[in-house]
């Protein structure tokens, strides 16, 4: 399918899908294995200008939108979603500043964003704090000199391996999510320490972990926009961010057919190869047929988000909704396929089954997005937006 | 520092076809690529530029369309281009091709060292390098596998040969042939291959050198292609036949026969 796409956008593509393919894939499966955190490969991807794309021209970035980052993560998720994810964190890590800093906040961080010198990430997540995201419990209290930052964040991405930290912490407790504000702690502040590192199910190369904060003393110029508004900046951040999880879960789908196709053109079960097996075939042709309709879908989101169009909640939440429900299905029908092969670690396609899972349940569970789409669907009584 | 990388325009692929008339490579409705061995020479030149400062001038001879393998050079960090291409260039020698190359390195004038890859996968013959260093008559080392030290206009670098490595000085300017041992080329670039879209391709003809036309090209070559084919393969295998002792000695028999033990 052609999706008519800007040279510059395919040139972003075609060089992404060249560094996930030549620097990604010979090393996935080891990543995987090992747990370790792909820091060749994120250099690899900074000197390729990849942390410049969604970086403004005014910060040495290249300007590009939604659109432009989604084809990066698609290209990076076809061969390896948890390179894919924490490429993608240092852009949800710097989001909120491109939004509501100032022009120094953002001279002062994103040029290091946009040549890949440093990793962002934004911490939201608590133990209290999941789909319910306002039961936040990390403070900011207002000090002399600055904001004292004491909590604990959960299941941070790039915890660890990010040097600058969006973190939402109450300014005003009283207030609850209403006293919430977005800070930037950058890494190595002095109370600032990382918890344990989480080992899971998918995606485990990349790094997740607490983010901890005793008696961490940040400057007040470090606060995003204005206090007591975090809760608001976060949400529409995630309105923002969602296609880019969209477009990891239709790169991961895209990786699980390719590998699906190429096992059933050369599996041979009654003196034929199964692709000639309808029954197969079917199976292949509707991952085909959702993994396309997914990637149209993120694709129509992405360019509704950079049109600037005020509210983009709903077709964000339901490009990444659709999206990850299609990797997962789409996931486990390519282990399906690949049978006993498929479910060894021989294969890639057990590792994208594994990784399909979070797409289901970050940036927003697929439940709590489809809360925000129903509640939608009220105001406008069922009618086309 | 000012560096000059010679790289050549190849197919990318095992599958050339020969024209039986001139005995050259069809290069129509095939991929080209850069040389992969000149990739190394172009990856170590952008690194030398880095750290010393100065520019990497790109260059190649070829038809027209060999101008897309310098602007992959400058989506790879070359500074310039020059693409030398003129109908009486074609059908060259190696000979032929250094000579054209020297004279438009002596047109550039201002340089310090050349890199080139050690050989190319089309032609294999890894001579353009070291003629073109004896035309210009400077310093050459071939194999080079580290640049050690650049300083007070002298070059330190470490050469492959068969047994081991040789530590070789020598004066700049200079020829160098880089071994993939080298360095690990980096990938393009976004802003690389942006700048590389737009960038200025210097193109020279016979015209902009001082040769003459039966130096250059097919006149000015002492070789010539006289035919170029693939060889016939002949299967030549002999069973040995008997119980296994007195196969194996008869094979030591044959062995020694052939001189081989």
């Amino acid at each position: 399918m052609d999706y008519f796409f800007t040279d510059d956008q395919k040139m972003i593509k075609d060089l992404a899908r060249q560094i996930a393919e030549e620097r990604v894939l010979p090393v996935r499966a080891e990543l995987d294995e090992k747990e370790e955190f792909p820091r060749d490969i994120m250099n690899d991807l900074a000197g390729a200008d990849m942390f410049r794309v969604f970086v403004p021209e005014e910060y040495e970035g290249l300007g590009g939108g939604c659109l432009e980052l989604c084809l990066v993560v698609e290209e990076l998720s076809r061969i390896c979603s948890a390179v894919a994810v924490s490429y993608a964190a240092s852009a949800l890590g710097c989001m909120t500043l491109m939004e509501y800093g100032t022009d120094e906040q953002k001279q002062k961080y994103l040029p290091d964003i946009a040549s890949g010198k440093k990793l962002g990430a934004f911490a939201i997540t608590e133990s209290t704090a999941g789909s319910d995201a306002g039961n936040i419990k990390t403070t900011a209290e207002k000090v002399e000199g600055g904001y004292l930052l004491n909590g604990t964040k959960q299941f941070i991405t790039n915890g660890g391996e990010a040097e600058i930290y969006t973190v939402m912490a109450l300014t005003d407790k009283s207030k609850g999510a209403r006293g919430a504000s977005a800070i930037i702690v950058e890494k190595d502040t002095p109370g600032f320490t990382f918890g344990k590192k989480e080992k899971k199910m998918g995606i485990r190369s990349s790094s997740t972990r607490e983010l901890v904060f005793k008696n961490c003393l940040v400057p007040e110029e470090n606060l995003l926009g204005r206090p007591g508004h975090g809760f608001i900046q976060a949400m529409r951040l995630f309105d923002k961010s969602r296609p880019g999880i969209g477009a990891q879960a239709v790169g991961l789908a895209q990786g699980a057919l390719e590998a699906a196709v190429e096992y059933a053109q050369q599996r041979v079960q009654f003196d034929q190869t199964i692709i000639n097996i309808q029954a197969v075939q079917h199976m292949l042709a509707d991952m085909a047929i959702q993994t396309e309709a997914a990637r149209a879908l993120v694709y129509a989101a992405a360019k509704y988000v950079d049109s600037g169009a005020k509210n983009v909640t709903e077709p964000s939440a339901m490009s990444k909704v659709f999206a990850a429900d299609t990797a997962m299905k789409v996931s486990v029908d390519a282990v399906q396929i690949c049978g006993g092969s498929g479910y060894m670690r021989d294969y890639p396609v057990e590792k994208m089954m594994r990784d399909a899972k979070i797409l289901q349940i970050y940036e927003g569970t697929n439940q709590i997005l489809r809360n925000a789409i129903a509640a939608n669907l009220r105001k406008r009584k069922g009618r086309t937006a | 520092m000012n560096i000059i990388v010679c790289l050549k325009q190849v197919p990318g692929t095992t599958h050339v076809k020969i024209n039986p008339e001139t005995n050259s490579l069809v290069r129509e409705g095939i991929e080209n690529i850069i040389n992969p061995f000149d990739t190394y020479a172009l990856e170590e030149g952008v690194r030398l530029r880095e750290k010393h400062g100065g520019k990497v001038t790109v260059m190649t001879m070829g038809p027209a369309q060999a101008e897309a393998a310098l602007r992959e050079a400058i989506s790879l960090g070359a500074d310039e281009a020059i693409l030398l291409s003129d109908r009486a260039f074609a059908v060259a020698d190696t000979w032929a091709t250094a000579y054209t190359i020297s004279r438009a390195v002596t047109k550039i004038a201002d340089y310090d060292l050349i890199i080139c890859g050690r050989q190319t996968i089309d032609g294999d013959t890894g001579q353009v390098g070291p003629e073109t260093a004896e035309m210009l008559d400077i310093p050459f080392v071939a194999y080079v596998s580290n640049i050690e030290e650049i300083e007070g206009g002298n070059l330190r670098v470490k050469r492959m040969v068969e047994e081991g490595h040789e530590i070789i000085t020598a004066t700049l300017p200079a020829v160098i042939t880089v071994a993939k041992e080298i360095n690990v080329p980096r990938l393009p670039s976004l802003r690389g291959k942006m700048k590389s879209k737009s960038a200025d391709i210097t193109t020279w003809t016979i015209n902009d050198l001082d040769v003459s036309e039966n130096m250059v090209g097919l006149a000015g070559s002492s070789t010539q292609v006289i035919k170029v084919f693939f060889p016939e393969r002949v299967s030549q295998a002999e069973i040995l036949e008997g119980d296994l002792e007195s196969k194996v000695d008869t094979l030591i028999e044959r062995l020694k026969d052939a001189k081989l033990c």
